[in-house]
């Protein structure tokens, strides 16, 4: 796969994710008036529709270049806290798909972008926040890639899986972060928008991932996935 | 000489507090940055990066902030920027006045000016 066709790709995963949370943006209102401030589906609709447009205008990028423009995009136009956190991890893992994307960077890239958000909103799970979405996917991903062998589209998809359980998560506990710790014990009973748009994000990813492969390379088999594995790739 | 960035959800506020400092601190450079851009409340990385390039004459530039999202966005906005600078965990009107005025001495550095915003926390009022 040549890295213009990645960039391709996540130039479709940013549109695709921008369309989702237009879908959802009612949804992840209601979500927030229950435990925040209701802006979380405005906020997040208007950043990624912003994003869409920024990388649809890009010349010939790379990867990186997508990454860290909708990165950048999202700082500027989501408000609040959701800014920094999803538009600054962006920014700074896209770092890691500098040499493209393969499992290995994907599984760096992941990991970076889960530290920077640890860092920036000092969360952990259990906090009742993305987190609790995020360190399942990361962490599931890691192990799916590089211990269990499994092709990265299996791997994104126990990924989502384990958002999905992780948004569950948040339902019946306590907020202790964020806008929601102020509401205490009221808070418990209601899902977490951060990790629900969290998920919503990661949906999209895989659909991206799973129709770009098919159209990438129809023949291919499970144990020859188009993403090079970390063996193809290594430096 | 090390520069200032006060950082606010509300422009108003940022102007007002750079203001206020500025009365105490002679020729520090205070740079006033918030609001959402568009005449609400908010934080915008990118604006305050510019304020940092304002801020700053080579000395490095320290950052007091207000609250939440500010934090965040000021910490994102240095990491963007080339410029040194240091957030000080201060409350934000006593912390720049203090930091203003720390500023003026001829051998202030970055650390020396953040220590002291710092300390305006444990100034009582009463």
């Amino acid at each position: 796969m040549s890295p213009d066709s990645d960039a391709e790709a996540a130039v479709t995963a940013v549109e695709n994710v921008a369309e989702r949370i237009e879908a959802e943006r009612e949804r992840l209102t209601d979500l927030d008036s229950a435990i925040g401030d209701a802006d979380h589906g405005g906020n997040m609709a208007r950043g990624w529709q912003a994003a869409a447009e920024a990388v649809a205008d890009l010349e010939d990028p790379d990867i990186e270049t997508v990454v860290k423009t909708a990165g950048k995009t999202l700082l500027s136009e989501v408000g609040g806290a959701s800014g920094p956190l999803y538009g600054g991890s962006l920014v700074f893992a896209s770092a890691e798909l500098t040499d493209g994307l393969t499992a290995e960077s994907a599984v760096a890239f992941a990991e970076t972008y889960l530290e920077k958000v640890q860092d920036r909103g000092d969360a952990r799970v259990g906090d009742k926040t993305m987190v609790d979405a995020l360190v399942p996917a990361v962490h599931t991903f890691k192990k799916s890639v590089e211990t269990d062998d499994l092709p990265p589209l299996d791997a994104l998809a126990k990924a989502v899986a384990a958002a999905e359980r992780g948004v569950a998560f948040t339902v019946p506990i306590r907020a202790s972060k964020g806008r929601a710790s102020y509401l205490g014990w009221r808070s418990v009973g209601h899902q977490d928008p951060g990790a629900t748009s969290t998920l919503y994000v990661m949906e999209e990813l895989l659909a991206t991932a799973t129709a770009h492969l098919d159209r990438e390379a129809p023949s291919a088999d499970a144990s020859s996935p188009t993403v090079p594995d970390a063996e193809a790739s290594e430096e | 000489m090390v520069g200032l960035v006060v950082v606010s959800h509300s422009h108003t506020a940022a102007t007002g507090i750079a203001e206020v400092a500025a009365e105490m601190a002679g020729e520090t450079n205070i740079e006033p940055v918030g609001g959402d851009g568009d005449g609400g409340i908010g934080t915008v990385p990118d604006d305050i990066e510019a304020a940092l390039a304002v801020a700053d004459d080579g000395d490095g530039v320290v950052v007091l902030v207000d609250l939440g999202s500010a934090v965040m966005n000021a910490e994102v906005a240095i990491e963007l920027s080339d410029i040194e600078a240091v957030i000080a965990d201060a409350p934000v009107l006593e912390g720049a006045v203090n930091a203003a005025v720390a500023a003026t001495g001829p051998d202030a550095t970055l650390e020396a000016v953040r220590d002291q915003a710092e300390a305006a926390r444990d100034v009582d009022k009463l």
